[in-house]
């Protein structure tokens, strides 16, 4: 990208609790798509961090591979960032939060790299409890790649090239709720009033918090059909290349009330319904949480919200035992055993 | 037969089922004879299986401090019946059989060139324990007191060994006690003893231990401040894990408040691990993962991630035989070049090679220093034979006054006074290596992004080719920077001038300084080159450019060491002659003598 981000504070801009703008927790310029439902999903993590009053370098960004994976560079530029390898940010955020139990560690991750190069590591993620907060950005299809179906796409969605995908999807709020997560829900990338808050709760919960976030591909979901598809525009505009033509789409926005069903079009031009928990959800009852997602999938809707949380969690920290100094500030002092004492071990051996 | 007595010179093996106990009896055997001063090595050979297959431990004494595995075994205590008809054929001729006479042995079985001892053990086990499992435990005990008697061995020494074995189960030190008074007085009250082969208290084990490698690799990991490990069981390297673990258990508790200095984790499986690894050195933590050939394949991908995002990894690999799952129980040096060069793309790894479980201590330790001072993954390269058996090494010293070295890390008072922008992969000291930061050190300066991807000296994104060029550059640059901070090659040169050198690694130390005296012995002169780390010091090449031929010691088959000095220092291939073991036993001084002193090169060689 050749575009400058300008480093301006409007003069009626707002500090926060801990002296930041807005602007300090925003990252470079992003290089997907236009309109693609993750720069939301960044904005929101922009949003949620400032409002929280998080400072930048308290908190560790790290992800997989894929467009997903990508997004931590358009985010909270002052905080530190690991861009892994595909389907490993899990092991790779233990072992950091492992490291230093003190900061805030935030994995970002795809459907690919999660449900499927990445499952093992997931649920790992989740069995352990890694004080995390770990964001799918769910399209149901591999973007970098041309948009092959991703084992998030739902029975008989239509991809790209025209084929209708025949296996059952991967629920990963389902699995993490089988896996006793303790903090899971489920959000659209255009429902920032959603989203916000639940980035907000899951920063302030002390063990694995996942959300899984419906984030539409703009260039990949977008089948015959749909006025916004490759042959529609190709008829509207004169291109000399259409390879690598990516078409301008507006981001899509819901709002709606608590306990009320939105039906809105993706860029597709098919329909999901997204149904929030009403105002009378206790989210403490695991149970009636997988009985209420059972059944809008039967009726066929997308249940949004946070289905679950645990507020006694325990942490991977305590199951180890460690420490409260973080690991990486013990010094020799504390570490190395010395010379008297391997004189002892010696005399074990001889 | 009555012969002249070979004292402390003899190799014992004795042939037991897994799962039998026989592992506990053997090592205080082989402890006994270590406390009375002998130089002795134990080598236990044995099945992928948990109970019921054939088992054995071999063990050499020798009062001239030969180390390595010897062909030709004095003395077989065959205690299972399932190898008995082999185990007869390996007794070298004028040789003894000890085996259990409880029942009779087959004619056929019988050799007129050896000895055959009967000790009724398992009748004596059964009419004095109770419970099969002690029958079957004690029998163990039964034939190391009387092999003790019939080689001559100190019996109090013994009794002092099993009383330290059980100080913590102090009922169990009586019948203990009485099982090895059976086998003592049977062979008193019926045979002939002591046998020919025999020994007597010696002082050569002074200032030495007997240690496993894997156990000094775990405990040096200990000492070098490691704070975490991330892990997945394999053999042979578990028991690194094991005792990393052990240790801190003993040593990395706060006292105050019981909480731990480490954590110790059993990941998913190898790519989760070193995963982990990744993560908490990224996070300024020293951290690091014990694997075997497969597992090193596993994690290629993240090898890769480490090399180029230049991030600290301690890497043990104790190889096994390969390839694919392969002998995963025997021993082999197969690994170099996968090692070497592991991951896809231009890469390149530093390999630390001890010979000795006392290099395994301070190889490891040096191993954490190294990544954190070099930025990159270090393997520690030993083997199933180093690693899980014991070895007679140096007492393990550490210097109270070494720090740590962590490296090039910027902390919060560097980065405040720092006025020019961070540049995390700028070559500020010309050498190769940027300046790090960790995670959360300051509020505003230092934050950076982790990619595996081509990157400027400002980590950030770019596809530009001169620039990912000019970073691949700098790659090769802090590859000859490391040249100088491993451990250099040790070159033992002939008393006398030679043409003839003879390089070697790893557990192939003891045999071929064993061979170096055997050829010696011959009037054959050799120059040896003991390679300790990757990439070589400069004295390897300038000490093979000096010599005609030199013959290469690899416990592979295709002679990996071999490529790779080819490959990295240019040697011409007729130069360096392979000399191989690859059946999964550790190679033996008396092969590395036979096929380099009939070798045709010498006349060649010695015309000069």
């Amino acid at each position: 990208m050749s575009y400058i981000k300008p480093q301006f504070h409007h003069p009626e801009l707002k500090k926060n609790k801990v002296g930041y703008y807005k602007t300090d927790y925003e990252g470079v310029i992003s290089t997907l798509c236009a309109g693609c439902g993750h720069d939301s999903i960044s904005s929101a993590i922009v949003h949620a961090c400032y409002e929280i009053s998080l400072e930048p370098h308290r908190l560790a960004k790290l992800s997989g591979i894929g467009c997903s994976s990508k997004t931590p560079a358009y985010f909270l530029s002052n905080s530190h960032g690991f861009n892994s390898v595909h389907g490993r940010m899990p092991s790779v955020a233990t072992g950091a939060g492992l490291a230093n139990r003190d900061l805030i560690y935030m994995g970002i991750s795809g459907d690919g790299d999660t449900a499927s190069i990445g499952m093992g590591q997931f649920v790992h993620a989740v069995r352990r409890n890694i004080n995390m907060v770990y964001i799918v950005m769910n399209n149901g299809c591999y973007g970098l790649t041309k948009g092959q179906d991703s084992a998030t796409a739902d029975f008989g969605s239509i991809s790209k090239s025209g084929s209708e995908n025949p296996y059952t999807a991967i629920d990963l709020v389902g699995l993490a709720l089988e896996l006793n997560a303790g903090f899971v829900g489920r959000s659209f990338s255009g429902d920032k009033s959603q989203l916000v808050p639940m980035i907000k709760a899951a920063l302030s919960h002390p063990g694995f918090a996942f959300i899984d976030v419906i984030s539409p591909c703009v260039t990949f979901n977008n089948n015959q059909g749909s006025t916004k598809s490759y042959s529609y525009v190709r008829d509207h505009i004169e291109a000399t290349s259409v390879l690598d033509f990516v078409p301008f789409e507006e981001e899509i926005k819901v709002d709606y009330e608590d306990g009320t069903s939105a039906e809105l079009e993706l860029f597709n031009g098919s329909k999901i319904v997204l149904s929030k928990i009403s105002s009378h959800w206790d989210p403490r009852n695991k149970i009636l949480a997988k009985k209420y997602l059972n059944e809008s999938k039967e009726n066929g809707q997308i249940l949004t919200g946070l289905f679950y949380i645990d507020t006694e969690t325990e942490s991977f920290h305590k199951k180890l035992n460690t420490v409260t100094t973080p690991l990486n500030k013990l010094s020799k002092n504390d570490l190395c055993p010395g010379s008297s004492k391997l004189t002892d071990i010696n005399k074990t051996f001889m | 037969m009555e012969q002249e007595s070979l004292f402390n010179d003899m190799v014992i093996r004795f042939a037991n089922v897994n799962g039998t106990g026989s592992a506990s009896a053997n090592e205080m055997f082989a402890k006994s004879l270590f406390k009375m001063g002998l130089p002795v090595t134990a080598k236990n050979i044995f099945p992928s299986n948990i109970q019921g297959l054939p088992t054995w431990y071999e063990v050499r004494i020798s009062e001239k401090g030969y180390l390595g595995r010897r062909e030709g075994i004095d003395i077989i205590v065959a205690v299972n019946p399932q190898s008995l008809e082999q185990d007869i054929k390996d007794v070298k001729s004028g040789g003894y059989l000890i085996y259990d006479n409880s029942k009779l042995l087959y004619d056929n079985y019988k050799r007129e060139d050896i000895n055959f001892i009967g000790i009724p053990m398992i009748e004596m086990s059964a009419q004095n324990y109770n419970s099969a499992r002690h029958q079957q435990l004690f029998k163990n005990i039964i034939y190391v007191g009387a092999v003790a008697c019939l080689i001559n061995m100190d019996i109090d020494t013994i009794k002092e060994v099993i009383t330290e074995q059980f100080k913590s189960k102090e009922k169990l030190i009586p019948p203990n006690f009485k099982a090895l008074d059976l086998g003592i007085n049977y062979v008193r009250e019926n045979l002939n003893y002591p046998i020919k082969y025999c020994v007597k208290k010696s002082n050569k084990t002074d200032g030495k231990i007997i240690i496993d490698g894997n156990t000094a690799t775990g405990l040096g990991a200990v000492y070098a401040g490691a704070t975490m490990m991330a892990w997945y069981p394999i053999t042979p390297s578990t028991s690194v894990a094991s005792a990393f673990e052990k240790y801190c258990k003993k040593l990395r508790v706060d006292p105050e408040t019981g909480k731990n200095k480490y954590a110790f984790i059993q990941a998913e499986d190898e790519l989760a691990a070193i995963g982990m690894v990744i993560g908490a050195n990224w996070n300024g933590a020293r951290a690091f993962t014990a694997t075997s050939g497969p597992g090193v394949s596993l994690m290629n991908e993240f090898i890769g991630l480490s090399y180029f995002a230049e991030i600290p990894v301690v890497l043990i690999n104790v190889q096994r035989g390969g390839p694919s799952t392969g002998m995963p129980t025997r021993s082999q040096q197969a690994d170099v070049i996968s090692c070497a060069y592991a991951s896809h793309g231009d890469t390149k790894h530093p390999m630390l090679i001890p010979s000795t479980p006392t290099e395994c201590f301070e190889y490891t330790a040096k191993a954490f220093d190294l990544a954190e001072r070099s930025q990159t993954l270090v393997f520690l390269l030993t083997d199933l034979d180093l690693g899980m058996n014991n070895h007679l090494t140096d007492e393990l010293s550490w210097d109270d006054t070494q720090e740590y070295d962590r490296g090039k890390v910027l902390d919060e008072e560097m980065l405040e006074r720092m006025t020019e922008k961070f540049g995390r992969y700028l070559d500020v000291d010309d050498d190769g290596i940027p300046y790090r930061t960790i995670p959360g050190t300051h509020p505003t300066k230092g934050a950076y992004f982790t990619r595996g991807t081509s990157r400027d000296e400002y980590a950030k994104y770019t596809e530009d080719g001169k620039v990912y060029a000019k970073n691949m550059d700098r790659l090769s640059k802090k590859w000859d920077t490391i040249k100088a901070l491993v451990p250099s090659a040790r070159i033992h040169s002939s008393d006398q001038s030679t043409k003839i050198g003879m390089l070697y690694y790893g557990t192939s130390f003891y045999p071929s300084t064993e061979a170096t005296d055997m050829l010696t012995d011959h009037g054959i002169h050799i120059t040896k080159i003991e390679i300790k780390a990757f990439p070589f010091s400069d004295n390897v090449k300038e000490t093979i450019d000096k010599l005609d031929f030199v013959f290469v010691v690899d416990q592979n088959r295709d002679g990996q060491m071999r490529t790779l000095l080819i490959n990295e220092l240019n040697i011409d291939p007729h130069k360096l002659i392979s000399v191989l073991n690859y059946d999964g036993t550790p190679i033996t001084a008396d092969k590395i003598f036979k096929e380099i002193s009939s070798h045709k090169v010498l006349d060649l060689a010695t015309q000069n």
